[in-house]
C-alpha cells in the first residue's frame, strides 16, 4: 500500500478544502449574492481604473520631468530641501488630501483625482531623482569628455540608466494609488470603494468583499503590467531581469 | 601638436582659493606619447581635464595643432579629442558596437561608416568582432571593458587623445598586455597623447616624454633618460626612486651600446689559438665558436682550452645566451646575472654574430650620463626643461 507523503497529504487536504468551500457557498447562496453585484462590480472597476489612469497619468507627467529637473546639477543646492517638501507632502494621510482638496474643488471627480494625483507624485518624482542622482559620475563624465550635450547626456545616458528605478518607482506609486481609490467614494467620485464602503456600513461582508477583492485583483494586474513594460523597456544591459 | 600656455586653475574652496595647476606651460609634439606623473593631488589630472574643458581653465590657453581652442565649441572640442578615463565609463545601456560608434553617430557619419569602423576598431583591439559587437559592457572582463574604451575613444580618428589613468583599474598581468598593445597600435596611429599616471614604470615604458608635477606646478619636463639621468631636484629625485639607475636599463637598447669588437673561433681553429684569443680579448671563462656565416654554434671554454688539444669543432659546448640588437639593456642584465657573464654575444635578425655587450659598457653608461649631471649645476632653470630645449643623444 502506497504511503502518503507531506505535500500529497497537503495537496489533497487543499482539494477538501476548495470542495467543502464550493459545497458551503452553493448552499448559502455567497455565488448568487456575488453575481448579483457583478454589473455593479465591472461599472464601478472601469471607473475606478479611470480615476487611477487620470491621477497617474499627471502624477508621472509631472513627476518625472521635476525629478530631472531637481537632479540637474544647477539645482543641486535646493534639490534635497524640495525633496523634503515632497516628503511631508506624503506624510499627510490621503484622506486628509481628499477632505482638502474637497474643500477647495468641491466634491466629484475632479478633487478626487487631484488629491490621488498628490498622493502619488512622490514616490515616483523620488525615484526618478535618487535614480538619475544614482548615475555613475564616470559615466556622466565620459558622456561630457565625448562631446555629448547635456541634453545628449540625458537622454542616451542618464535616463537610460536611471530608468529601472524610475519604474520602480512608478510601480509603487500606481499601487499606492489603486489602493487609495476607494477613499475617493467619500468625495462623490465613485470607483470601487462604494461597494466597500455601503458594505460597512450595511453590515454586508459580500457586497464589501465584492468590492475588495476586485481592488485587490487590479492591483496585482497593474503592478504585474508595469513590470511587463519595465522588463521590455529598460535597455538589457542595465536590467536586473534580463541579465 | 597640443601646447599649453600658462594654463592655471584655481579652486574656490571654503578654506580659500587653491591653486591646482599654476601656470603650466608645455608643448607635446605630434605623435609623442607625453605623461602627466606626479603623487595624488599635484595637478596633473586638473591639467589634463582643462584640455578638454570637463574642468575649466581660469586663465591661459590650450593650443592644438596650433589652433587656439578658446574659441571653439566645446561640444565640437571634445568631439575631436579621444578621451579615456580611469572607470573606463563605458555606457552598460549600450551595446559594444553603441558604445563605439556613439562619437561617430555624434558626428553625423552615416550608418554604413560607422558600422564599418566598429569591426575596423574591434581588430584592431584584437577583439573577435561577431563575437563582442552585440554584447554588453557588464558581459566583458576589465580588460576587454579598457580595450573598448580606448576603442571609443578613437573611433572618430581624433588627432589627440586624453587618457586619465587608462589602465590603472586593471592587474598587473593585463595591465602589461595592454600597455604592450597600446603602444604597438600607437606607432601605426601616431596620435599626441596626453597620459596621465601615477606610476613610474608605466610612464617610462609608455612616454616619449614625462612632466613630473608637484603642487600645481610642472617641476620637470624631459625624455624619459634624460629624467632618470639628471632629476632636476630632490624631489623629483625621490619620486623615481632610488633604483632609477636600473629603470633606465628598459630605455636603452642593446645597438645603443654594443662594441663590434668580439673574439671569436671557427670550428677549424685549433684549442691553442681559442686559449690565446680568449687571452687577448680579456675573456674570463670562454670564446663563441661561429660557422661560416657568423652564427654562433657554441662555446669554448678556458679550462678545456687549457688542459685539451684539437680541434674547437670537437670540443664546444651550447651557447648559453646571445641576445638580439632590439633587446633592452633590462633582459640583458638579467641574463648576465643569471648566467654568471660579464658580457653576452650579440646577434642580428638573421642570427649573425655582430658584437657583444659587457657588463662594463652598460654600468659605464648608467654611470657617465649621471655622473656628468650631478658635477654640473644642479640650479638647472625650470624653462630649459621645455622640449625645444631638451637634449638628445
Amino acid at each position: 500500500m502506497p504511503t502518503l507523503n507531506l505535500a500529497g497529504a497537503g495537496r489533497l487536504l487543499v482539494l477538501v478544502a476548495v470542495f467543502l468551500a464550493g459545497v458551503w457557498s452553493q448552499s448559502s447562496g455567497v455565488i448568487d449574492d456575488f453575481i448579483f453585484y457583478l454589473p455593479d462590480v465591472h461599472y464601478l472597476a472601469v471607473q475606478h481604473l479611470w480615476l487611477t489612469v487620470m491621477s497617474g497619468g499627471l502624477a508621472i507627467l509631472v513627476a518625472i520631468p521635476l525629478g530631472i529637473w531637481l537632479s540637474r546639477p544647477s539645482m543641486a543646492r535646493v534639490a534635497e530641501s524640495m525633496m523634503q517638501v515632497l516628503n511631508v507632502g506624503t506624510t499627510i494621510p490621503t484622506l486628509a488630501v481628499l477632505a482638502l482638496s474637497m474643500s477647495f474643488l468641491g466634491i466629484g471627480t475632479v478633487p478626487a483625482v487631484f488629491g490621488l494625483f498628490v498622493a502619488t507624485l512622490l514616490p515616483i518624482a523620488r525615484n526618478t531623482y535618487t535614480g538619475l542622482k544614482g548615475v555613475d559620475p564616470a559615466l556622466k563624465e565620459a558622456a561630457a569628455g565625448i562631446g555629448m550635450s547635456p541634453t545628449q547626456r540625458l537622454l542616451r545616458v542618464e535616463l537610460p540608466n536611471a530608468l529601472y528605478v524610475i519604474f520602480a518607482g512608478i510601480r509603487t506609486a500606481l499601487a499606492i494609488n489603486i489602493g487609495t481609490v476607494p477613499l475617493a467614494f467619500l468625495i462623490g467620485a465613485g470607483g470601487l470603494g462604494e461597494l466597500i464602503f455601503t458594505g460597512i456600513d450595511l453590515y454586508d461582508p459580500v457586497m464589501m468583499l465584492s468590492g475588495a477583492i476586485p481592488t485587490a485583483l487590479l492591483a496585482v494586474v497593474v503592478d504585474m503590467l508595469i513590470a511587463i513594460t519595465a522588463f521590455v523597456v529598460v535597455p538589457r544591459g542595465v536590467n536586473p531581469g534580463r541579465a | 601638436m597640443i601646447r599649453l600656455d600658462n594654463l592655471t586653475k584655481v579652486f574656490d574652496t571654503p578654506k580659500g582659493a587653491v591653486t591646482a595647476a599654476d601656470h603650466i606651460s608645455m608643448e607635446v609634439p605630434s605623435g609623442e606619447i607625453c605623461i602627466l606623473l606626479g603623487p595624488s593631488g599635484c595637478g596633473k589630472t586638473t591639467t589634463l581635464k582643462m584640455i578638454n574643458r570637463i574642468i575649466r581653465p581660469t586663465s591661459g590657453k590650450v593650443f592644438i595643432n596650433g589652433e587656439d581652442t578658446t574659441s571653439l565649441d566645446t561640444q565640437d572640442l571634445r568631439r575631436n579629442i579621444g578621451y579615456v578615463i580611469q572607470q573606463i565609463g563605458l555606457f552598460p545601456n549600450m551595446t559594444i558596437e553603441e558604445n563605439i560608434t556613439v562619437v561617430p553617430k555624434l558626428l553625423g557619419w552615416d550608418k554604413a561608416k560607422y558600422r564599418e569602423r566598429a569591426r575596423e576598431m574591434m581588430h584592431m583591439i584584437a577583439l573577435e568582432p561577431d563575437a563582442f559587437l552585440k554584447r554588453y559592457p557588464s558581459e566583458l572582463s576589465g580588460g576587454q571593458q579598457q580595450r573598448i574604451g580606448v576603442a571609443r575613444a578613437l573611433a572618430a580618428d581624433p588627432p589627440v587623445m586624453l587618457m586619465d589613468e587608462p589602465f590603472g583599474a586593471i592587474d598587473p598581468i593585463n595591465r602589461a598586455v595592454i600597455q604592450d598593445e597600446f603602444l604597438k597600435m600607437q606607432q601605426d596611429l601616431k596620435k599626441t597623447i596626453m597620459f596621465v599616471s601615477h606610476d613610474i614604470d608605466e610612464a617610462i615604458k609608455m612616454g616619449d616624454r614625462i612632466a613630473i608635477f608637484r603642487e600645481g606646478k610642472l617641476v620637470q619636463y624631459s625624455e624619459p633618460d634624460e629624467l632618470l639621468a639628471a632629476p632636476k631636484n630632490d624631489f623629483v629625485e625621490s619620486f623615481l626612486g632610488e633604483d632609477r639607475a636600473l629603470k633606465r636599463l628598459n630605455l636603452v637598447k642593446v645597438r645603443d651600446l654594443a662594441s663590434e669588437e668580439i673574439g671569436l673561433v671557427r670550428p677549424d681553429d685549433t684549442l691553442a689559438t681559442a686559449l690565446q684569443r680568449i687571452e687577448s680579448y680579456g675573456y674570463l671563462n670562454s670564446i663563441v665558436m661561429v660557422n661560416h656565416k657568423r652564427q654562433p654554434v657554441g662555446i669554448i671554454t678556458a679550462p678545456v682550452a687549457r688542459t685539451t688539444q684539437g680541434h674547437c669543432r670537437d670540443h664546444y659546448q651550447s651557447v648559453p645566451v646571445v641576445v638580439s640588437l632590439d633587446d633592452d639593456l633590462r633582459k640583458v642584465a638579467s641574463l648576465m646575472f643569471a648566467h654568471d657573464m660579464t658580457w653576452v654575444p650579440c646577434v642580428d635578425d638573421d642570427g649573425r654574430i655582430v658584437g657583444q655587450i659587457t657588463q662594463r659598457a652598460i654600468t659605464h653608461h648608467l654611470g657617465s650620463r649621471y655622473r656628468a649631471h650631478s658635477k654640473g649645476d644642479d640650479g638647472v632653470a625650470l624653462d630649459e626643461a621645455s622640449p625645444s630645449s631638451a637634449p638628445k643623444e
